[in-house]
């Protein structure tokens, strides 16, 4: 090899090495300029201001445990007690939990010492390691009487109004109310509401009774549980996978005497094909949310519309793949059929279809998976399924554990969906 | 020559033959019923259950964009207005799109290659990332988006968190196939010259899968495009929330519907035929773009 050869070999070399290097360099600065302009354009900086991070502790704490409320009408000095406060978690009115002993005073143990007295017209909260808080609500506002000393920062005292919070629990007292919240892990009245009979029960003593032919009762009192709505939830669960498989198996059907007209080895007409691929086109491009929008307006919110919207959708989707997979079809085996004397129809039928069908079989149910997702999030919009029920509950702003709960259903669903089309597909493309 | 088509052994074989096959007929035949009722039942349950009936509503398909068209005919001369008007939001919903499949991508580098069988760093714990995967692929962006609109508020910001949680748990998955399709050989040279972990995988394995990985990120793109639209529609900003208000707005006033599903429309297909051509080029190697 001659010298000059070798310096322009090394003079090509240096050039790549140099380009490489610009791309090594170049790749990170550039990435780093598009993530600081997005820092800029979404105001992160401003984010601090609109977070509310009190707001991120309630979701959090609430997902793990729930409140139940003691109320007390200061004029008429009736006690309610509430899971959530809310009615359909009330007890009936002679009934408490252990940590409460109604009478004349109601005394209530928040655990830990801290003690919280209902008395005849005064109220008392013990606090250990601090001292008795008390006060006297009435018409002249809530005088109340706290230990010497400076005030801490969890109470919050005004003349008409009170707010103790402590690990144990929170006090409230105004004109009107005294209410206590107590903090209890885990997830409320999750199988028997309080009207059950089967309430507070041993999971030993329920299966004994179940045993004893109660086994009905008991499993109606959890379906129809009114906090949790287990019958609804199954529902709506039952309705998303409904508008998956509707959808996804819905387009292939319409996509797949949709596919042969684009395909180049089955249309003959540049014409036709030109217009099956541009109506693919545009049902993708028009994308599931104009068309969950659009259907809607037909058909009304539900999980009709939801399913025809991933119908229109994926038909476009299939349409694309479908047609590519006919592009590939191996020719000998239909003109193999052809000359045994097949008509056209038993040439596609025993000639083309055993080739595509693995192929379009696998396609489909990997879109059944990802479609149990668009369901969901269809559903969100379109007002069915289990979308919906996770809105619904997310705009109540309180109902927290029932988030968590929809979102591991919704996980566990998922992933369901996805080990199901996995089998599927190793069943019938094997075999 | 005797005629074995007629021996005793060759008509067992035939008649077994025809036995399995009828089987197998009746099988799939089945199947496709049980498919077939599969299909109507759910259909009729559908049906049943959405507000407005299938067949009262056909008819009214195309009422609505028939109203929507002719208001935004009628108004021709305010659409280059609208458009530029809703252009800012639909650069918004671009750039969610943009910015969580590159947070997402990124994120997906790590956890493919901590997955995927002789390159992770951990090979013990290769079934807890893969498991982690999985989760994160599970997790509709909904969800998350929604739940971080109450924390941080409404804007791109929530929208973006939840795209890039799930890019990076689809894109793990589709990376770490790649990377175990990935030859051994430069890592393992790599190693014999006392190669940190790190440098392996950016020396040894990158160049390799780099075009693999830029094309289903192109995909995903593509697919984030939509995903960033449907968040908007459900508070977190860009062109997804103007065209929640622009719906609400009613009656007479579709014009600016209109000018947003014509921009969405537009900047899906623009961004389908860049990254496909992109993806082809990646694929096919960039000398074919000559004899394209």
């Amino acid at each position: 090899m001659t010298m000059t050869a070798n310096a322009e070999l090394k003079g090509q070399a240096d050039a790549l090495f140099q380009r490489k290097r610009l791309t090594a360099f170049g790749l990170p600065v550039l990435i780093l300029a598009y993530l600081s302009y997005i820092f800029f354009a979404f105001d992160m900086p401003g984010l601090n201001e609109r977070a509310d991070l009190e707001n991120g502790k309630t979701l959090i704490r609430d997902s793990y445990s729930y409140k139940t409320h003691v109320t007390r009408d200061n004029r008429s000095g009736d006690v309610t007690i509430a899971v959530e406060g809310e009615r359909k978690g009330a007890y009936a009115p002679s009934a408490a939990p252990d940590w409460v002993s109604l009478g004349n005073d109601t005394v209530i143990d928040l655990g830990d010492g801290h003690v919280v007295t209902f008395g005849e017209t005064t109220v008392s909260y013990d606090i250990p390691g601090y001292g008795l808080i008390t006060a006297e609500p009435g018409r002249r506002g809530v005088q109340a009487v706290l230990p010497e000393g400076d005030v801490p920062d969890w109470i919050n005292a005004s003349k008409n109004r009170l707010a103790i919070t402590t690990d144990a629990g929170r006090l409230t007292i105004t004109r009107n109310r005294s209410e206590v919240f107590r903090y209890s892990l885990g997830w409320e009245l999750f199988f028997f509401t309080l009207e059950s009979p089967y309430h507070g029960m041993g999971a030993g003593e329920l299966l004994s009774r179940a045993v004893n032919g109660e086994a009905g009762a008991i499993v109606s009192d959890v379906w129809n549980n009114k906090m949790w709505r287990h019958a609804d939830v199954a529902w709506a669960l039952f309705e998303t996978i409904l508008m998956a498989f509707l959808g996804t198996f819905g387009a292939a059907l319409v996509a797949l005497p949709l596919a042969f007209l684009a395909a180049r080895n089955f249309a003959p007409l540049m014409a036709i094909r030109f217009a099956a691929r541009r109506l693919f086109d545009f049902f993708r491009g028009v994308d599931a949310l104009i068309w969950t929008i659009v259907l809607a307006r037909a058909f009304g919110p539900g999980p009709l519309t939801g399913a025809l919207a991933i119908l229109i959708t994926d038909t476009g989707s299939f349409g694309k793949m479908f047609s590519e997979a006919l592009e590939n079809v191996d020719g000998k085996q239909i003109e193999g059929i052809q000359s045994t004397g097949a008509k056209p129809l038993q040439r596609y039928r025993f000639g083309v279809i055993p080739q595509i069908t693995p192929v379009l079989l696998s396609q489909v149910l990997y879109f059944l998976e990802s479609n149990t997702r668009s369901a969901t999030i269809i559903g969100a919009i379109t007002g069915g399924g289990i979308g919906l029920l996770l809105t619904q509950a997310i705009i109540t702003q309180k109902d927290w554990e029932e988030v968590s709960y929809y979102i591991v259903l919704i996980i566990l669903m998922v992933m369901l969906m996805d080990w199901f089309s996995g089998l599927l597909r190793r069943k019938l493309i094997k075999g | 020559m005797p005629d074995l088509t007629n021996h005793p052994a060759a008509r067992d074989v035939r008649s077994d033959y025809m036995d399995m096959t009828r089987k197998k007929r009746a099988y799939n035949a089945i199947m496709l019923a049980i498919f077939v009722a599969l299909m109507a039942a759910g259909f009729v349950t559908a049906d049943d259950r959405n507000a407005g009936g299938f067949w009262d509503g056909l008819h009214q398909l195309f009422d609505f964009p028939a109203e929507v068209l002719g208001e935004a005919s009628g108004k021709l001369a305010e659409m280059p207005a609208h458009f530029g008007k809703f252009l800012p939001s639909l650069i918004e919903t671009i750039n969610i799109a943009g910015a969580s499949t590159l947070l997402g991508a990124i994120i997906a580098i790590f956890l493919s290659l901590l997955a995927a069988n002789g390159l992770a760093r951990w090979p013990r714990l290769i079934p807890v990332f893969r498991r982690m995967m999985d989760i994160m692929r599970a997790i509709p962006e909904i969800v998350i988006a929604l739940v971080l609109i109450f924390v941080l508020g409404g804007g791109p910001v929530p929208a973006m968190i939840a795209i890039a949680f799930h890019t990076s748990g689809a894109l793990g998955k589709l990376f770490s196939e790649v990377n175990e399709n990935a030859s051994l050989k430069p890592v393992e040279g790599l190693q014999s010259v006392g190669a940190s972990w790190a440098q392996r995988m950016v020396l040894g394995v990158m160049p390799l899968v780099s075009p693999n990985y830029l094309s289903y990120a192109l995909l995903r793109f593509e697919i984030n495009i939509r995903a960033s639209a449907i968040l908007g529609f459900v508070g977190a900003g860009g062109i997804g929330y103007d065209l929640k208000n622009a719906m609400s707005w009613g009656q007479g006033q579709y014009d600016e519907a209109a000018a947003i599903f014509l921009l969405l429309f537009g900047a899906i297909i623009l961004v389908d035929q860049i990254s496909s051509i992109l993806r082809h080029r990646l694929t096919h190697g960039a000398h074919m773009e000559a004899t394209l």
